[in-house]
């Protein structure tokens, strides 16, 4: 099956002529016409466009113009402004929204010769982790529990549509964001390995945003190796971006290999919490034991303003947010509702074109930055912000990355997590403080739980140090030897 | 610090999100739901503490002076809901 | 210190004392915009020099534009003020029609330029300085149109993003002569360094003024904030009126409140602003998408290296250097358009008679057309041209003023409308012997009396020798002439 190859094997049998760019895009589209319907993994579908990439890179391979990712079938989360494809956030109030521009990100993935399938579904502007939120409905999890079929699983999120569909052999990769997990929590939940990269290595230009500060493109994959290809194509400076690191983006795929021979990993104690299932827990010291295995040191270390981390960032992100989303006025873009005057236009179009949780962030964040509550919530937050980056400095001073679970869960089920917004928050305890202190961070498949479902290991590394964190990844990855594969896919 | 009804009323209005009466009271209680949780961060001691705004420590760079953008009415208005000429549209404000 | 009776309203509960401060908005000369590369320019086709960043589209960001930093920093200097070499860009949050983003990219807790002075002249001969309390860098916002629709507002974004400069005086003026006298001193040191043109019809410089009425020796009272006020005279007119609506709230037993108003300029009048906006919140907070600007000092230095002679400098240069009344350099420093013009008539000549010709007949001229300095009824070099004439006796002083009407009437320069009119000096002494025996005969009883000691006299002969020869005559050598003929028939 072409669905079932990784980029890095389709890479080598279009070189190689043993199928053609339409060939391998035509099988994707076809699995998008089978299972999208079931996964609605997609919210936007830009067939003949993704023709027309296709035949254009059989051209350049016929003309050995080959680029890192010619012909390469790929998903766009639907954050990601594409020009002349709607893009919605999976919002309401960007339902009608097609961006004359794009982002530097797909546009450097189109530089180097991909596919653009079309754009996945998330959680309403990224703000969730179960997809849920979306205001087009939310999307299976082509991973099925063992003991119970009929339960639909959640994909995670926020990028919850690009994980179902790399999961289920719809595209070969796809790009997520991660504000405080949205790439890592998915991955995980789906069997994938999910790279949110270093604050400033992939630029935030044309990307819907949530949080700024906090906001981290990065790429989907089913092997680490396939991500190191997509985000080398991804990262990059870029001038548009205040924040873009003028910084040169290193051979990622050849980083893989390096293995972990005589690197230091840090455990750090207060990822332990008393309500962790069992499994991960175990998972967790497998693990280090591979690494270990493999030539590594074993180090404990101590981040203890890590707890602190989600309470800071449902401060911090929701101000960013609340700021951030006030551009959906109704005026210049995006679904309008007619007032009596402007105030009554704009309050009828943001509680109509809000989805629930957006609107409570959005009046979370409000407060929190109001008059009088600004040095009690925000100033404190960016304090506390202070502390956990500096815990991050000091373990680095001593390790050389961290190893810790990605989720404090497997797949839960729709309808699970969701009478409480803080039970569904803490599914991203762990990953929230690599968004904080804006270091690199990836989750890799490493086994199933006791219902057949995939769980993910999280690897940090230093600012800038992808390079270790993908031998690391692929380390274990290697060790773990992880072949499951979900229920719902393409061929499957 | 838990909010009060004329709070949510309050900063609801402040982010220009229309709140029917009704919805008020559920929203107060899920907000104080999660401000209460945030209350754990009050336990830091923060003496001392210089505030990190994001997660870079650059300085910032700057562009030339040079006109290299703009010049497109007609794609910046391609998405407005409602337009009169070039002109973005709303109902008439009042000074 | 001067002792002059100060500005004060007289109340039925005695004199009161105003106090004001200014905010003045200066847009920043540069060609792009703060944080996009869209056009500047004033008077373009609507929406026309808007990007994505300007109109607020989803996953733009801004970069910062150099140019707009430097011209931050000049003014500072120009101020005497300190130049911050960290600071950083806050978002001031709040919904408005021409605000695309629903937050203005501000400087609040950290502006770029901190602490300076303006030393301002006032009419009394005194000087005065005013506080600077800062200087940041902010977006101006878009249009509003409220006139072209019965029931519509049109926006235009060609102005969102341009830079500005918020320029916050200390509560120093005291009087709406202060203010003008303020206003027009920054005006001309933004248009001296080039960073602002400040053009307040344009909308280039405008103003917010706060103003507040006390008791002398008492702590400041509450304040009211006059928006958007568009000219000189209207933030003078301004202060007036809201100074003495103010004392007559107090007087009538009434609280001033803390509010935002607007001049009404018609009726010269200020109005509470009828939108009563839900009390601001602002809602500042460092701005995600930038990082902290940071200058080099080296930079910092060589902008400081570039900057252009502001006026106090100028204004001291021409009374030690040319001589000139510290009035006279005070006019022609204003506008450094006038400094150059004068400076260019002034150079190899005498520089006292250049400053007497520009502030002159030449002023005259151009306040008489209704020209301007950019664009003068006689040019500078034509007018130096017209002064070398009389400082080699070409022509006279009073035939001088004569051709100076004929260049602005005409175009030409002086010497050819010498040479066309004939109106050389005539420096014969044969045709002036001849002119004055003339007149001593025509005369014999004025010469008579002349001769008894009526000396006034000698400018009647004067006069009528010049007029018999049109004018033209060489004055020294009239007089020469003159002395010898009458002192001959005297013995
Ligand atoms: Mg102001
Ligand atoms: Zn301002």
């Amino acid at each position: 099956m072409l669905t079932d190859l990784t980029i890095a094997q389709a890479r080598d049998g279009l070189r190689a002529k043993e199928f053609s760019a339409v060939d391998l895009t035509m099988a994707h589209l076809h699995a998008i016409e089978k299972l999208n319907t079931r996964l609605n993994a997609f919210i936007t579908v830009s067939h003949s466009q993704a023709l027309d990439q296709a035949r254009a890179a059989d051209a350049a391979l016929a003309a050995g113009e080959a680029r890192a990712l010619t012909g390469i079938p790929l998903a766009i989360k639907d954050l990601f402004c594409t020009a002349g494809v709607r893009t919605t956030a999976g919002s309401k109030i960007l339902g009608p929204f097609v961006p004359p521009y794009e982002s530097t990100v797909t546009a450097n993935l189109l530089r180097d010769g991909a596919v653009l399938l079309g754009k996945t579904n998330l959680d309403e502007f990224a703000m969730g982790s179960s997809n849920m939120t979306s205001a087009y409905g939310p999307v299976e999890n082509p991973w099925k529990r063992k003991q119970d079929e009929t339960a639909v699983l959640v994909p995670g999120g926020s990028s919850g549509g690009s994980a179902a569909s790399v999961a289920a052999r719809l595209a070969m990769g796809a790009t997520g964001t991660d504000t405080g997990g949205s790439i890592r929590q998915p991955a995980s939940f789906c069997g994938l390995v999910g790279v949110k990269p270093t604050y400033g290595r992939c630029s935030r230009w044309g990307v819907v945003a949530f949080a700024s500060s906090l906001d981290h493109p990065g790429p989907f994959a089913r092997t680490v190796r396939d991500s190191a290809i997509l985000l080398g194509s991804m990262a990059g400076h870029d001038p548009k971006d205040s924040t873009s690191a003028a910084v040169p983006v290193p051979d990622f795929e050849a980083a893989c290999a390096r293995g972990v021979k005589g690197l230091r990993i840090g455990v750090p104690r207060e990822y332990h919490s008393d309500g962790m299932p069992a499994e991960i827990d175990a998972l967790w010291q497998q693990g280090l034991d591979w690494l270990r295995a493999a030539g590594a040191e074993i180090v404990d270390v101590s981040l203890p303003y890590t707890k602190y981390g989600l309470a800071t960032y449902y401060i911090v992100a929701p101000a960013e947010a609340s700021s951030n989303l006030a551009r959906y006025d109704g005026v210049r873009f995006g679904a309008r509702e007619n007032g009596e005057d402007l105030r009554d236009l704009y309050e009828r179009t943001r509680a109509e074109g809000f989805g629930p949780e957006v609107r409570r962030r959005v009046l979370i964040g409000t407060y929190v930055l109001s008059a009088g509550y600004y040095d009690a919530y925000y100033l404190r937050a960016q304090k506390i912000r202070a502390l956990i980056l500096k815990d991050f400095t000091d373990a680095f001073a001593h390790v050389d990355a961290l190893l810790t679970p990605t989720a404090p869960s497997a797949a839960f089920a729709q309808g699970e997590n969701m009478d409480d917004p803080i039970k569904m928050y803490l599914n991203d305890l762990f990953t929230v403080p690599a968004n904080l202190a804006g270091v690199p961070a990836a989750s890799v498949p490493v086994g199933l739980d006791a219902n057949g479902l995939p769980l993910g290991l999280q690897v940090i590394g230093k600012p800038f140090d992808e390079e270790t964190v993908f031998a690391v990844s692929a380390t274990l990855e290697q060790a773990a030897g992880f072949t499951a594969l979900p229920a719902i896919r393409a061929g499957g | 610090m838990s909010l009060d009804h004329a709070t949510v009323r309050r900063i609801a209005s402040l982010a220009r999100i229309r709140v029917e009466e009704h919805e008020v009271e559920p929203l107060r209680n899920e907000l104080n739901g999660i401000l209460g949780w945030i209350e754990q961060l009050n336990e830091v001691d923060v003496t001392g503490i210089a505030p990190l705004t994001g997660a870079t420590n650059m300085a910032m760079a700057m562009r030339a002076d040079v006109v290299t953008d703009g010049g497109y009415a007609d794609k910046v208005l391609s998405n407005a809901p409602e337009r009169i000429g070039d002109f973005y549209v709303v109902p008439k404000v009042v000074e | 210190m001067t002792m002059q009776p100060k500005y004060a309203i007289e109340g039925s509960t005695g004199t009161w004392e105003v106090v004001v401060g200014l905010e003045v908005h200066a847009q920043v000369i540069s060609n792009a915009k703060l944080f996009s590369g869209a056009a500047t320019a004033f008077g373009a086709e609507p929406n026309s020099q808007v990007s994505f960043v300007d109109a607020a589209f989803p996953g733009m960001l801004p970069v910062i534009n150099a140019e707009c930093v430097a011209q931050a920093v000049r003014t500072g200097l120009g101020l005497n003020a300190r130049i911050n070499t960290v600071s950083r860009f806050d978002r001031k949050n709040y919904f408005y029609a021409d605000l695309p983003s629903g937050y203005q990219i501000s400087q609040f807790e950290h502006p770029i330029v901190g602490t300076g002075e303006v030393e301002v002249e006032l009419a009394d001969g005194s000087t005065k300085v005013i506080g600077i309390t800062r200087l940041h860098l902010e977006q101006d916002a878009g249009k509003s149109i409220h006139d072209q629709h019965p029931t519509k507002t049109l926006i235009d974004l060609n102005r969102s993003g341009v830079a500005l400069m918020e320029i916050v005086s200390e509560p120093d003026i005291r009087s709406p002569e202060e203010a003008g006298a303020y206003l027009r001193k920054l005006r001309s040191i933004l248009r001296y360094l080039g960073t602002c043109d400040g053009n307040m019809e344009e909308g280039s410089m405008r103003a917010d003024v706060n103003v507040s009425v006390r008791k002398h020796g008492e702590p400041y009272r509450t304040r009211c904030e006059v928006k958007n006020v568009n000219s000189i005279r209207f933030v003078m007119q301004a202060v007036e009126a809201e100074a003495a609506r103010q004392v007559e709230v107090w007087e009538s037993g009434g609280t001033v409140m803390q509010e935002t108003r607007l001049f009404d300029s018609g009726r010269g009048i200020t109005r509470s602003m009828r939108s009563k906006e839900d009390a601001h919140d602002y809602r500042y907070f460092p701005d995600p998408d930038l990082l902290p600007l940071v200058l080099e000092e080296d930079w910092i230095a060589s902008l400081k290296a570039a900057l252009p002679e502001l006026p106090d400098a100028k204004r001291a240069r021409f009374i030690q250097s040319y001589g000139l009344s510290p009035y006279d350099a005070a006019v022609l420093v204003a506008e450094k358009a006038t400094a150059d013009f004068y400076e260019t008539v002034a150079k190899g000549r005498d520089p006292k008679i250049a400053a007497n010709w520009v502030t002159g007949d030449f002023f005259a001229a151009v306040n008489r057309l209704g020209r301007s300095i950019e664009d003068p009824p006689v040019t500078a070099a034509a007018l130096g041209g017209l002064l070398d004439l009389m400082a080699d006796n070409t022509i006279n002083g009073r035939i001088a003023k004569d051709v100076f009407e004929a260049m602005v009437e005409t175009g030409k320069d002086a010497a050819t409308i010498v040479d066309e009119k004939g109106l050389r000096q005539v420096t014969d002494t044969g045709a002036i012997d001849e002119a004055v025996d003339r007149i001593l005969a025509a005369n014999p009883d004025k010469v008579e009396e002349y001769r008894s000691g009526k000396d006034k006299l000698f400018g009647f002969f004067v006069g009528q020798t010049m007029n018999a020869m049109a004018g033209k005559g060489n004055p020294g050598l009239i007089n020469e002439t003159l002395k010898r003929h009458l002192a001959a028939q005297k013995e």
